[in-house]
């Protein structure tokens, strides 16, 4: 068919409107996963500090609105909120201990001026008398970990910087008196810390003599592991409790568990025939 | 002088008002005087009164965040804000990438390069598939979808807490507009926008037309960033009843007849005004 004969070929409204709509959703789900998929990326960073009454992280990034309030209410210009470039989930706040740590406010203004409760009061605050007060203590914005090979307190050198600066002394960081048995006369005064009373203010950190600090905060989720149900403290009830919320059923079930073992060994009577 | 003042006057006053709006921030972040603190995202007005972007909260509440209360007023002090004064007087009056898209599109007519055009044809309908997306995407991600990569954030959280590469996404959309497509960000795909245009349906202040006095010279329509929502110009009166008009006032300034002013839309007798 030549181009003269054929003709000019009508589509109804009704075609033309279903063409576009299947046109448009089609380019949206092309848009669409180009666009997830790097929100997926953007989203995930599991190096970064948050401030004090900081919800989970996946719950925080969903709530926080980017507004920076927290940001304006820090005296000491601690929080920052992720600019692009920082590669941090866009437009969120965060804290770099080792430039400027967290002071620990008592009155923590950073908190309550939080439109969305992604900073969430409550965590934050103790209940005594029912009324409730803010408290510090009770932040939980990450965990400082020693790195044993560059801390020279493990080399015998008398360092407690990170101990003194450190707002809830001798609880969050211990010191361990160990013998030197290099020189014989001296102790190591070793610095232990307890995950149960850090805040991950990042105090530590900011004072650490070395050139990178040996003592960093980490986010919680980062530097702490989990027991699971495997292992209990026999000798300890209050341990034991862990165990009541699990499954009883831990058996591996596999194709050849199905059939029951035989046990020939012990049964013997193979050897008496 | 007094003849171009009055002749880029409403101009002026949203020049005043997007930078007077940074400056109260940045004033209320930085210097510690409490008018306005936050961003456009969310803010306290004289430390008591929440605004919120409608938007931002639509978004997280599809992304199943509970909304705090602050956020709930907030926003609907906002949306009805906007009911009033006109749902997209936001991205002329207030949005600081309207300055930049204005430069863009000044500058596009300085170098006259709508003359030599290249053919990249967008539909004005895009914004309200990216609104969908934005939305579909936040409930799929669980994350506000369009939050974490609007270059408006970025250029007004930019402005106020510092920039980082924000001004890289913000001279794409001006690369974009200048080159590419004309208003191709503002009037084509910008998904708050969108938004604003939607709200801006049913809301009061509007441009006003008389047909009567209108001598047809079409310059309103020459300078107007949303064309098609001039559709009624030189044949009836009325008011520009859709919600992509920005309330810009652009064509109200370059009318030498009279014939289009700023008016309070009459929603009652709506078969001789609309």
């Amino acid at each position: 068919m030549s181009n003269l004969e054929s003709k000019k070929i009508v589509i109804s409204q009704r075609r033309k409107f279903l063409s576009l709509m299947a046109q448009s959703i089609g380019l949206s789900a092309l848009g669409g996963m180009v666009w997830s998929g790097y929100l997926d990326e953007a989203k995930a960073a599991p190096l970064i500090l948050r401030p004090p009454g900081a919800r989970a992280e996946s719950e925080f990034i969903r709530m926080c609105i980017k507004c920076g309030q927290c940001v304006s209410a820090c005296p000491y210009d601690t929080l920052h909120l992720a600019k692009p470039g920082d590669q941090k989930p866009l437009g969120t706040p965060f804290f770099i201990p080792r430039e400027i740590p967290c002071y620990m406010c008592t009155d923590i203004p950073c908190v309550p001026v939080c439109p969305t409760g992604a900073l969430d009061k409550k965590s934050v605050s103790s209940l005594s008398e029912g009324v409730e007060t803010l408290d510090i203590m009770k932040a939980r914005m990450g965990l400082a970990v020693v790195d044993t090979e560059s801390c020279i307190a493990f080399w015998g050198i008398q360092c407690d910087a990170c101990y003194r600066a450190c707002p809830v002394m001798d609880s969050a960081i211990k010191l361990e008196y160990r013998r030197n048995e290099r020189t014989g006369k001296h102790a190591f005064l070793i610095p232990i810390v307890s995950s149960e009373t850090c805040t991950g203010c990042g105090l530590c950190e900011r004072a650490c003599v070395t050139e990178k600090a040996a003592i960093h905060v980490l986010p919680l989720d980062l530097a702490k592991g989990s027991i699971g149900g495997h292992y209990i403290k026999g000798w300890d009830k209050a341990d034991e409790k862990r165990l009541e919320g699990i499954s009883t059923d831990v058996t591996t079930h596999t194709k050849r568990s199905e059939k029951s073992a035989t046990d020939y060994l012990n049964s013997g009577e193979e050897m008496f025939k | 002088m007094r003849q171009w003042i009055l002749k880029h006057r409403f101009l002026l006053m949203r020049r005043i008002t997007q930078l007077g709006i940074l400056a109260l921030y940045i004033a209320g972040n930085s210097y510690g005087f409490h008018l306005l603190m936050g961003n456009l995202s969310s803010s306290l007005i004289m430390k008591h009164i929440p605004l919120a972007d409608p938007f931002a909260a639509l978004q997280m509440l599809a992304a199943g965040a509970i909304i705090g209360v602050d956020i709930l007023i907030g926003a609907v002090i906002v949306v009805l804000f906007y009911m009033v004064v006109g749902g997209r007087a936001f991205c002329s009056w207030v949005c600081p990438m309207n300055m930049v898209t204005d430069t863009a599109n000044w500058i596009r007519k300085v170098l006259f390069l709508e003359k030599v055009e290249r053919k990249l044809w967008l539909g004005r309908s895009i914004r309200y598939w990216v609104l969908g997306l934005s939305l579909i995407l936040s409930f799929v991600t669980g994350v506000a979808a369009f939050e974490m990569v609007s270059p408006i954030s970025m250029l007004h959280r930019g402005i106020i807490f510092g920039m980082g590469m924000g001004f890289a996404a913000v001279l794409c959309i001006f690369l974009f507009d200048l080159f590419a497509v004309k208003n191709g960000w503002c009037g084509h795909i910008c998904p708050l926008g969108g938004f604003y245009a939607l709200l801006g349906r049913m809301s009061m202040i509007r441009v006003k037309h008389n047909q009567a006095s209108c001598t047809l010279c079409m310059k309103c329509k020459d300078i107007c960033p949303e064309k098609q929502v001039l559709s009624i110009i030189g044949k009836e009166s009325g008011a520009i009843v859709s919600g992509e008009c920005t309330n810009c006032g652009r064509c109200i300034e370059v009318c030498e007849d009279d014939a289009l002013a700023f008016g309070v839309r009459n929603y009652i007798s709506s078969a001789s005004e609309k």
